[in-house]
């Protein structure tokens, strides 16, 4: 019962999130001048203007057409590109499995570095591999992604001509993006795991179970491992948000034909039906998977679900 | 039991002593960038907007057609790297400080409010932290940029807008953790207001949690605003900005890496130091926030 309550209130939260996230971008596209101003050509008449307004519905009132923003928006109807020339819908169903695509795989890369990483520099402390663990880790943090991406294009792709520098072509083409876009995860991963090992480690549970004569691979890998995973899922969340956000540079330097790249192309070209639909889209699914986070960590933690 | 503990109190305590050191070299570090920053046009070898299409794309200073007149080389317009890399610290120490200052002025106060009131106060204000927590800044600069179009303004806005929540979360846990404690109780039996206890006694409490959090959140501050001024969504050209001059040189990496590479090994440097310093600042003022 109360995981029920708890679910819904949360996905209460998400839908209210949403909510002002969408008047945002509504006021904002209706505040900075005449959307008619992009769509007519220069040499429309007034009465252009006024017949133009009617059928797009622009003379109905605000609330009128936030309403049918919203409501052609949940159908996944964003309007048509200013530079394509095509629904944007459409645009967004090529696009977005390739970013999932990329994502998924800089998750792995992450996860597969992070983990090692951050449990041996726990169990290892102040030694050297603890050391090398704080370099990378920081290093991670403190690297402009734009700028690890072009130098290893440069270095990787130009100069040594081991991988390609850019598009999607095969499993290949996934290294050089899904690692940059990795390492920049890893340190915040790594700190976590890291921190949350030391604490229990710490603790007497631990001790208790090593003076039962349990072995110490047991200890590390189960025992704390198991407690130190709880800060990592509570911030999973916010690291998702700093991944796509991350992606949305990568994908540039690496023409990867993902969201992000879409979103560029957005920009440069000022297409803003396109811009509405990646940040509508992308704010979907943060929230989304916010909420699934939210949802496991209350599974894992009960003291979560009574709270509220 | 004292004197086998004893040697090992020892031995734990060499390596925190080692740890409290003044670290120097990014305390240097960001010295020689803010003075940089500060000075700029008089360090500045030339001026950073002074185009000369003769002179596009020179090498710097070591390489073969390289000259100390451009001691770092020029770019696509021929201006001078070096004074653009210099002015554009400015920019970047501007954009980092101006947002983090607003922001954590901003989350701080809904912080404390919210713990010091808490009750239903202290849940709306938590849903709201949380609901801003979740959205990337990225995303709502890039609204920014492309409706009101993009300016030093509209990054500091778009990234604290969002960035002060985090400051509210953890403000607030410690004001709730405060607000349990003798001496909160005492001054409000003293007679003391909200307002003084939320200034004089909770907010100096706070200070230190303030102190490193503001320092560890200028690096990602930098990278951001640096971000979006690579993707066209920062800072418009030509004011110089780091993350707009690693843009300028992307297309021309093998034939002019210089354009491209000294902006990104400033950004480097600079969020480095301010991550080292926010990391020691955080082990010696307060180690309880190992985790952020």
């Amino acid at each position: 019962m109360h995981m029920l309550r708890f679910v819904f209130f949360r996905l209460l939260q998400s839908v209210v999130t949403l909510a002002i996230l969408s008047i945002v971008v509504f006021v904002l596209a209706r505040a900075t001048g005449d959307p008619l101003h992009m769509i007519l050509p220069m040499s429309a008449t007034a009465e252009d203007y006024d017949n133009a307004r009617k059928y797009l519905g622009l003379d109905r009132p605000y609330v009128e057409q936030y309403l049918s923003f919203v409501g052609r928006a949940v159908v996944g109807d964003f309007g048509n590109s200013i530079r394509a020339r095509r629904p944007v819908s459409e645009l967004l169903r090529q696009r977005l499995p390739n970013s999932f695509k990329l994502a998924a795989f800089a998750m792995g890369v992450s996860l597969a570095l992070a983990f090692p990483l951050g449990i041996m520099a726990a169990v290892k402390k102040d030694t050297g591999i603890d050391r090398t663990a704080q370099i990378v880790s920081i290093l991670g943090q403190s690297l402009p992604t734009f700028w690890v991406a072009i130098v290893l294009v440069e270095v990787v792709s130009g100069r040594l001509q081991w991988l390609p520098a850019g598009g999607n072509e095969g499993l290949s083409s996934y290294i050089l993006p899904g690692f940059t876009l990795g390492w920049f995860v890893v340190a915040g991963l790594m700190r976590l795991l890291r921190s949350g090992m030391l604490e229990v480690l710490d603790s007497e549970y631990v001790k208790l179970a090593r003076l039962k004569g349990v072995t110490e691979a047991r200890v590390v890998w189960v025992h704390a491992l198991k407690n130190a995973l709880i800060p990592v899922v509570t911030f999973a969340g916010i690291y998702f948000a700093i991944l796509v956000t991350t992606a949305i540079v990568v994908e540039t330097v690496f023409a990867w034909p993902g969201l992000g790249r879409l979103a560029y192309d957005g920009i440069t070209s000022r297409d803003f039906p396109v811009i509405q639909a990646v940040v509508l889209t992308t704010a979907v699914i943060v929230a989304a998977v916010n909420l699934c986070v939210d949802c496991l960590y209350a599974v894992i933690d009960p003291r979560i679900r009574y709270s509220r | 039991m004292n004197v086998v503990a004893l040697p090992e109190a020892e031995v734990r305590l060499e390596p925190r002593a080692r740890r409290r050191r003044l670290p120097i070299i990014p305390l240097g570090i960001i010295g020689v960038f803010v003075l940089a920053a500060v000075l700029a046009p008089l360090l500045s070898p030339a001026d950073p907007y002074e185009q000369s299409l003769r002179l596009r794309y020179r090498p710097p200073v070591w390489e073969e057609r390289g000259s100390w007149s451009y001691p770092l080389g020029t770019d696509r317009l021929g201006r001078d790297l070096l004074s653009r890399m210099i002015h554009g610290a400015r920019v970047s120490l501007a954009a980092g400080v101006l947002t983090v200052l607003v922001a954590s002025a901003f989350g701080a106060a809904v912080g404390l409010v919210a713990g010091y009131y808490g009750g239903r106060v202290d849940a709306t204000l938590m849903r709201v932290t949380d609901a801003t927590l979740s959205f990337p800044v990225i995303l709502l600069a890039l609204i920014l940029a492309v409706t009101v179009g993009p300016s030093f303004a509209n990054v500091v806005i778009a990234i604290a807008v969002i960035l002060w929540a985090r400051y509210a979360r953890v403000i607030r846990g410690q004001v709730l953790t405060l607000m349990r404690l003798d001496f909160i109780a005492q001054a409000r039996i003293a007679g003391a207001g909200a307002w003084r206890v939320i200034t004089r006694h909770l907010l100096p409490n706070t200070l230190n949690t303030l102190v490193v959090l503001v320092t560890l959140q200028i690096g990602y501050v930098i990278i951001v605003e640096a971000s979006l001024s690579f993707l066209g969504a920062g800072i418009p050209p030509p004011t110089p900005a780091w993350g707009g001059m690693i843009a300028e040189g992307r297309d021309v990496v093998t034939s002019a890496w210089w354009v491209s590479f000294f902006p990104g090994l400033a950004i480097l440097l600079v969020v480095l130091a301010f991550n080292l310093l926010g990391d020691w600042l955080r082990d010696t003022l307060d180690p309880r926030l190992r985790q952020l």
